[in-house]
């Protein structure tokens, strides 16, 4: 009784509204309601379909994505090329000195993360690659994981893979990690008492407040946040949601987010990597 | 257990005035409370400051935003003056101004011969729902002006 | 972190007028805002000015204040008779600027 209750006030103060965005029959559909727009789930999906968080956004937010010069993710990318070709730390090496170009080594890649490394006996995001490369490949220092550096780099990895199909490994090594990440999508949590799944898998295209809310998917990060007015990491997101529902957030680049990165992935299989998008 | 109670005591009534609360915090991040908002007297005075007392004629300068705003901590805002652009019919500058920020002067923009056309475009912070005023100075000293009403919503999920 | 980026046609025709982009980083402190630990005002540090010439001469020219969006996008219009090169410079409070220049055909 007392879990129904503070669940009902939770959802009416978080006030996901009583406006469904579903068509009425003498509605237009909305974007994200459009067939074209819908991407076929993966096998054992909990969703009919998939959507990317783009098509919740309005055009003159979309805008911003569609051109290159208008998106200002590309300020941090142009900065990640000349890093790509700079010597730092001790071994006087670039990530060049290994990779070549990053146009051809790096495509594809961030479509597959985060990935199981056996020889870390771990999941790693691509920002734990990037940084594994810099200290023990490079001999540099760490970048932090929401500094500039760090966003502009998996941001320009990311662009490798733009209009690639998310495409990321839930067997063998991973399968542990993927279902951790897929309870940690369902686990109530925080004053709220809300779990991923509430909001993003039962209630996307229904107002939270003034927005709407998307299917919550990873495709598009690193992401220009016009609320944030800087680009921020998939990690950063998950710790404002949590905020959000007044849980305890996780450190960026926990293993709890990292495998909730690898299960939102799964969920968002097959959609276009939109790396850096931008969204409100 | 009460329908009307949350755990520890706090009632219902105050837990959601205190989430409410918390929420419209995330709108207004940009500025600290305690912050006073311009208002529409407030902006007459800084529109007098750059024009002096010439009469403001509504039209020939149009001012575009978003009905309503995603998110307004960046907001694009697009402007634009009916002129030839030579000869006698020359817009100096532009003007805009907002009634509802911190402080009313937004941005000034001033043209020149080369300029073609009298517009341009920016992204803003908007602190509430307010009218934006672009003032166009033309160079035969007329003062034009445009308005336009952008609504910002509190987002549902700051983050 | 403040490399700017402009976009300029590289060939221009004659009598057309054009559209210049401007996009520089910056966060553009506006100076109302406190520090959440000691609830001290941040001081106010932004782009203030920018302007861009064209072979030397002012063509367009723009006061910023706290308002703008940090990053601060700026586009405007140009219609050049000839060939040239044009420079933008943005300056920030206390006076240092960032700038960048593109160069254009008019035929």
């Amino acid at each position: 009784m007392l879990r129904i209750s503070i669940a009902a006030v939770a959802l009416a103060a978080f006030a996901i509204g009583a406006v469904s965005g579903a068509a009425a029959d003498d509605k237009p559909l909305q974007p994200w309601e459009r067939k074209e727009n819908h991407v076929k789930p993966p096998k054992g999906s909990p969703l009919d379909y998939l959507v990317s968080g783009y098509w919740f956004r309005t055009p003159k937010t979309r805008a911003l994505q569609d051109d290159d010069f208008e998106n200002p993710a590309f300020l941090w990318v142009e900065q990640a090329e000349s890093e790509w070709t700079t010597v730092d730390g001790k071994a006087g090496k670039s990530c060049s000195s290994c990779h070549d170009a990053v146009e051809k080594s790096m495509k594809g890649v961030s479509a597959r993360y985060p990935v199981y490394s056996a020889k870390n006996k771990k999941m790693m995001a691509i920002t734990h690659q990037v940084n594994y490369c810099r200290e023990n490949y490079m001999k540099a220092k760490k970048w932090k994981w929401e500094s500039d550096k760090m966003l502009g780099m998996t941001s320009l990895i990311g662009l490798q893979s733009r209009g690639m199909p998310v495409n990321v490994s839930i067997d063998g090594p991973a399968k542990k990690f993927f279902e951790a990440g897929e309870k940690f999508y369902h686990q109530r949590r925080g004053q709220f008492d809300l779990a991923c799944v509430h909001c993003h898998q039962g209630n996307f295209g229904m107002y939270i407040r003034a927005d709407f809310l998307s299917q919550g998917h990873s495709n598009g990060f690193p992401t220009y946040r016009l609320k944030w007015q800087k680009l921020g990491s998939l990690h950063r997101r998950f710790r404002g949601c949590n905020n959000n529902i007044r849980a305890v957030p996780y450190k960026r680049g926990s293993p709890e987010y990292t495998n909730l990165e690898l299960y939102l992935a799964w969920r968002g299989q097959g959609l276009k990597v939109e790396a850096p998008s931008v969204r409100q | 257990m009460s329908q009307t109670e949350v755990s520890g005591g706090v009632h219902r009534r105050s837990f959601l005035i205190a989430a409410g609360a918390g929420s419209a915090a995330f709108a207004a991040a940009q500025f600290a409370p305690g912050i006073a908002l311009a208002d529409k007297a407030l902006t007459e005075q800084a529109i007098k400051k750059v024009i002096g007392d010439r009469k403001l004629i509504e039209g020939r300068v149009s001012i575009d935003g978003p009905e309503i705003a995603e998110n307004g901590n960046t907001v694009p805002v697009g402007f634009e003056v009916e002129s030839k652009m030579s000869g006698g019919d020359m817009v100096k500058a532009v003007h805009v101004f907002a009634e509802g920020n911190p402080r009313p002067e937004v941005a000034n923009f001033w043209f020149s011969a080369d300029s073609g056309a009298a517009r341009g475009a920016f992204r803003m912070r908007m602190a509430k729902t307010q009218n934006l005023i672009a003032v166009a100075e033309m160079a035969d000293g007329k003062v034009y002006m445009g308005k336009r009403l952008v609504k910002v919503t509190i987002g549902g999920c700051g983050g | 972190m403040s490399r700017p980026r402009v976009r300029v046609p590289r060939k221009i025709k004659k009598g057309d007028t054009v559209t210049i982009k401007t996009l520089i980083a910056h966060k553009m402190e506006t100076g109302v805002r406190r520090n959440k630990k000691t609830g001290k005002l941040i001081p106010r540090k932004i782009i203030n000015s920018f302007e861009a010439k064209i072979d030397g001469k002012t063509v367009f020219k723009a006061a910023l204040h706290p308002a703008v969006s940090s990053n601060p996008y700026i586009s405007f219009a140009i219609s050049p008779k000839k060939s040239g090169k044009i420079d933008f410079v943005w300056t920030e409070d206390g006076g240092k600027t960032f700038t960048k220049s593109a160069k254009f055909t008019v035929a």
